[in-house]
């Protein structure tokens, strides 16, 4: 019997949280390392699609965005639901591309001004008109270097 | 007579914490970006000459999806799984058969002299085709051309094209060797409008 009582007597030994600090800042640290801060809020609802050869983009100072998929939900009633093209944290035309990355490039320093990569985040669903349109105006401003954003693929078999 | 140094109290400094911890949490994007890498072709000169009229049709592998995102290659229907050793066959051409792509010697570094393939695909779509399908028809052929670098470099140097360095200047050399022996020659035609919309 005692050996019961004994417990109870002594009460709930409260758990040491001094080196909770020190976990929680590890995390934070590890949060604060591995952090890209979104730059961009997207308008547009994009599911890209998906693909097996896929290349991992270097350094993320040296990529332009490009964004095309239909208007998200809540826009759809000022934008339409035809895919339109986002560049930084608004809709454009294709005719804008030119200025965008001219702007983009003035950004970078002038010895990775070649190694500028555009990433087309476009939806699988959107039409190739506007991806070529797109493609033109790219070739136009002389931005060679593209990257179809696509997501892997883990099956051998596409779907 | 100086005051004793008072300990400041340490107990909230995990509620500071948790409070950054949670706000970095919430920003963070952790996907890393990825996707199929593409040189596009330059904008033609304006009094340039067109070479493309130059190649013979053998040469040509034309690679078609139309708006309904059938896919045909050298005018018959294919499935997307067949494209990938259709590209293969295309290009390696072991029967030497006069429909599928020539070869000339070439001396490349490190090869000496090998069979280059002359043959070209050309990537065709029609505006209305969707993104979807031509990501996956570009897949398939990036795929085929990663085959042949990788059998190819098996067979040479015992090792698998992916897995070199470029970083490192003598598996740099392997792998620009190996590019000149499989060149990847996609080339894309201005899309037309070959059905309605």
């Amino acid at each position: 019997m005692s050996k019961f009582k004994k417990k109870t007597s002594k009460g709930l030994k409260a758990i040491g949280t001094a080196s909770l600090p020190d976990i929680v800042f590890m995390l934070l640290f590890f949060f604060m390392v591995t952090t890209v801060m979104r730059d961009t809020s997207l308008k547009v609802m994009i599911k890209v699609p998906s693909a097996t050869e896929i290349k991992k983009l270097e350094k993320k100072s040296l990529v332009s965005y490009i964004y095309v998929g239909r208007p998200q939900t809540g826009l759809q009633k000022i934008y339409g639901t035809e895919p339109r093209i986002q560049l930084n944290d608004q809709f454009a035309s294709s005719d804008d591309i030119r200025d965008f990355i001219s702007s983009e490039r003035e950004q970078m320093e002038e010895s990775e001004q070649k190694q500028m990569t555009v990433s087309l985040k476009i939806d699988e669903k959107t039409k190739m008109l506007i991806v070529n349109s797109i493609k033109t105006e790219l070739r136009k401003a002389s931005a060679l270097k593209i990257n179809y954003s696509s997501r892997k693929r883990v099956s051998e078999n596409p779907a | 007579m100086p005051r004793p140094l008072q300990e400041i109290n340490a107990g909230s400094m995990a509620d500071i914490a948790f409070l950054l911890l949670i706000f970095f949490l919430v920003a963070t994007t952790m996907d890393v970006d990825s996707g199929l890498s593409r040189l596009l072709p330059p904008m033609p000169e304006e009094n340039q000459v067109d070479e493309d009229t130059q190649i013979k049709e053998r040469n040509v592998f034309v690679v078609l999806i139309n708006k309904d995102d059938l896919l045909f290659v050298e005018k018959e229907v294919v499935d997307i799984d067949q494209l990938k050793n259709l590209t293969k066959d295309f290009f390696l051409n072991p029967l030497d058969k006069p429909n599928l792509s020539e070869k000339r010697s070439m001396e490349v570094d490190l090869f000496g002299n090998v069979m280059v393939s002359k043959g070209v695909i050309s990537l065709q779509n029609d505006i209305g085709t969707s993104y979807g399908k031509y990501i996956a028809v570009q897949n398939e052929l990036t795929a085929a051309v990663s085959e042949m670098r990788n059998t190819v470099c098996m067979q040479k140097f015992g090792r698998k094209f992916d897995d070199l360095n470029p970083l490192i200047e003598t598996e740099n050399r392997v792998i620009e060797a190996v590019k000149k022996v499989i060149p990847m020659a996609i080339s894309e035609a201005e899309p037309k409008q070959i059905g309605g919309k």
